[in-house]
């Protein structure tokens, strides 16, 4: 088989966010494709990743992936299963060391709309769901990573419709001018395209590595913003077939998140 | 204080502490007294059109879906939703015109399963309106600001966004950092639904699993009506107290509902029933199909019982239970 043919791309998705997850490190999950990375980080590198979910569940080794971040799945052999309260200010008070969401459109300094598209509250083009518990993630985990799957000029905008959780803001010290947790922010950014961080000085998206058989004319062609890329630029990390393989049999058979 | 900044976002379910406490010591009876009641007698009861209404759960978790299927069937008009994570019940409620207002933190969407074609087109066409974002921590905290009596919670969440600036929420310089903090005002719903695994007849509850939202909303609700899995003597609840999540004093009735949050999850006792979230999310593409769910699964049945069996009955629950145990396999649904 060719690399081209052995993983499919939210394999690699999930591959690529479990490898920025870190042992002995809490990280608080989102639905989708965050929840299947956090799982397969524990089942390979960080065994004693802390996991949260936003309903109340805490430090879960899960059986099987979870519909939905509040169901019965979500405290399988968990240390705790409290309330939204207690997970919430948990995070508020710098117990969350990363924060794990999917995302749909996002500006340069990371500022992420899932509210809704169009120029006007009142009367939306598209209403979205909002914020959920994103905003709450954003503004508290320590380092926040988005799975964004579809990068284009339309998901990488110049200026978001709405800003539904908080990134940079404007920039170098907008956070801490808005009265957010000093130094928190968000971290890494991984789309179908590569991997991203953000510049030190300028909080701008960074590139720091490319999927294998993707050029940087694909990754600038795709955003309406300019991404800083570095001298170097790295190779994303490439799924094992160990990796593949507890993908496809442990933690979704079904093909619910990762598809057949 | 210094006020930073006003949300946009229209202020629901707010009440002055004093008239908040007053209408307590008044309203809430302290007496150890029945309140069983049919889903019908607790509907028409305590949710009246204009309620500022909130479900307990999550998602498609734990929900008391038959006080919102019930709520379709006697028509209530110009509720106003607290979106907190509402999922297929403000998706149904939306589609079934019964709520014409939402607050909200995450509404027209079904998570992992898609978004809601019934609920989206309704709002996008203006019928049903948008009155204030807020996110799940900011709705989380309007219940514990409401059930500690205070006007309004300090949260370092919602800042520098628009989803706060679209809230109804006010930034204020703290006078003892001197940074900017977020104030998210109390939230008191007139009436909340809330499901639980066992409960006597008197209201005291118990909730197995994640408690979510429900130990602040069972506090802050005005009225609160509780569906239970089962109605239990009231010596389980006083040989392990600690067990109780809800007190009785809190609760305006109480109804026996087995399978009360079909077809969302029990934690412990069954699974989403995925096949009917399907049958929805298929049908209520168009407004025909709406009608036609809700007239069978709704305005087609007198009860509950009879809804359970339209959904498949024992046969169906039975497989439900297996799957919650895992003793099903989990098997991919396609929602199109």
């Amino acid at each position: 088989m060719t690399a081209e043919t052995r993983y499919n791309l939210r394999e690699l998705l999930a591959c690529n966010g479990a490898r920025i997850l870190e042992d002995k490190k809490s990280v608080f999950v989102g639905t989708g494709l965050p929840m299947v990375a956090s799982m397969l980080a524990q089942k390979t590198l960080a065994p004693n990743l802390f996991i949260v979910f936003e309903a109340g569940s805490m430090g879960p080794y899960m059986r099987e992936l979870p519909i939905s971040v509040g169901d019965s799945r979500t405290w399988y052999k968990g240390v705790a299963a409290s309330s939204m309260h207690d997970v919430m200010s948990l995070s508020q008070a710098g117990y969350v060391d990363y924060g794990f969401l999917g995302a749909a459109q996002m500006d340069m300094h990371g500022n992420i709309n899932t509210t809704m598209i169009g120029d006007d509250w009142y009367n939306p083009k598209v209403r979205l769901p909002g914020s959920g518990g994103a905003n709450d993630v954003a503004s508290f985990s320590d380092r926040t990573i988005y799975i964004i799957a579809n990068q284009s000029k339309r998901a990488f905008v110049n200026k978001v419709d709405f800003v539904t959780s908080p990134g940079y803001l404007d920039g170098p010290g907008g956070r801490e001018r808005a009265g957010l947790a000093k130094g928190s922010g968000p971290y890494r950014v991984i789309t179908q395209l590569g991997v991203y961080g953000f510049d030190e000085q300028t909080k701008r998206l960074k590139l720091i590595s490319l999927h294998p058989g993707v050029t940087l004319d694909e990754v600038k062609d795709n955003s309406s913003f300019e991404i800083i890329i570095p001298d170097q630029v790295g190779t994303s990390y490439v799924p094992t077939d160990e990796d593949l393989r507890i993908l496809r049999q442990e933690i979704d058979p079904s093909g619910m998140v990762l598809g057949k | 204080m210094e006020v930073l900044q006003e949300g946009k976002g229209e202020l629901v379910g707010w009440h002055d502490p004093d008239e908040a406490r007053e209408w307590a010591l008044k309203n809430k009876s302290r007496e150890l007294k029945d309140k069983t009641m049919s889903v019908k007698e607790a509907v028409s009861k305590f949710v009246h059109d204009g309620d500022f209404m909130a479900v307990g759960g999550f998602g498609h978790i734990r929900v008391s879906m038959a006080i919102l299927y019930e709520i379709i069937r006697q028509k209530k008009r110009n509720l106003i939703l607290a979106g907190k994570t509402a999922v297929h019940d403000v998706d149904i409620l939306v589609a079934s015109r019964c709520v014409n207002k939402a607050e909200v933190a995450y509404c027209f969407g079904h998570e992992l399963r898609g978004l809601s074609p019934a609920s989206r087109r309704i709002v996008q066409s203006g019928e049903c309106k948008v009155i204030a974002e807020t996110s799940n921590a900011g709705y989380q905290w309007r219940w514990l600001a409401a059930m500690m009596g205070l006007p309004f919670i300090p949260s370092r969440n919602l800042l520098g966004t628009d989803t706060g600036r679209y809230s109804s929420c006010k930034v204020v310089k703290d006078p003892f950092s001197g940074k900017p903090i977020n104030l998210i005002p109390a939230g008191y719903p007139d009436v909340a639904f809330i499901h639980v695994h066992r409960c006597d007849i008197y209201g005291n509850a118990q909730i197995d699993g994640s408690l979510i939202e429900d130990f602040e909303l069972s506090r802050c609700a005005r009225r609160l009506i509780i569906t239970t899995e089962e109605i239990v003597n009231d010596d389980v609840i006083r040989r392990e107290p600690w067990k109780t999540n809800i007190p009785f004093f809190l609760a305006d009735a109480v109804v026996e509902v087995p399978y009360g949050s079909h077809p969302c999850e029990m934690p412990g006792v069954y699974w989403f029933d995925e096949e009917n979230i399907a049958e929805w999310l298929r049908l209520s593409r168009t407004p025909e199909g709406v009608e036609e769910f809700l007239q069978k699964y709704v305005f087609g049945v007198d009860n509950f019982e009879d809804y359970l069996e339209v959904c498949g009955g024992v046969k169906k629950l039975n497989y439900l239970k297996r799957r919650e145990f895992y003793h099903e396999p989990m098997k991919a649904v396609s929602y199109k």
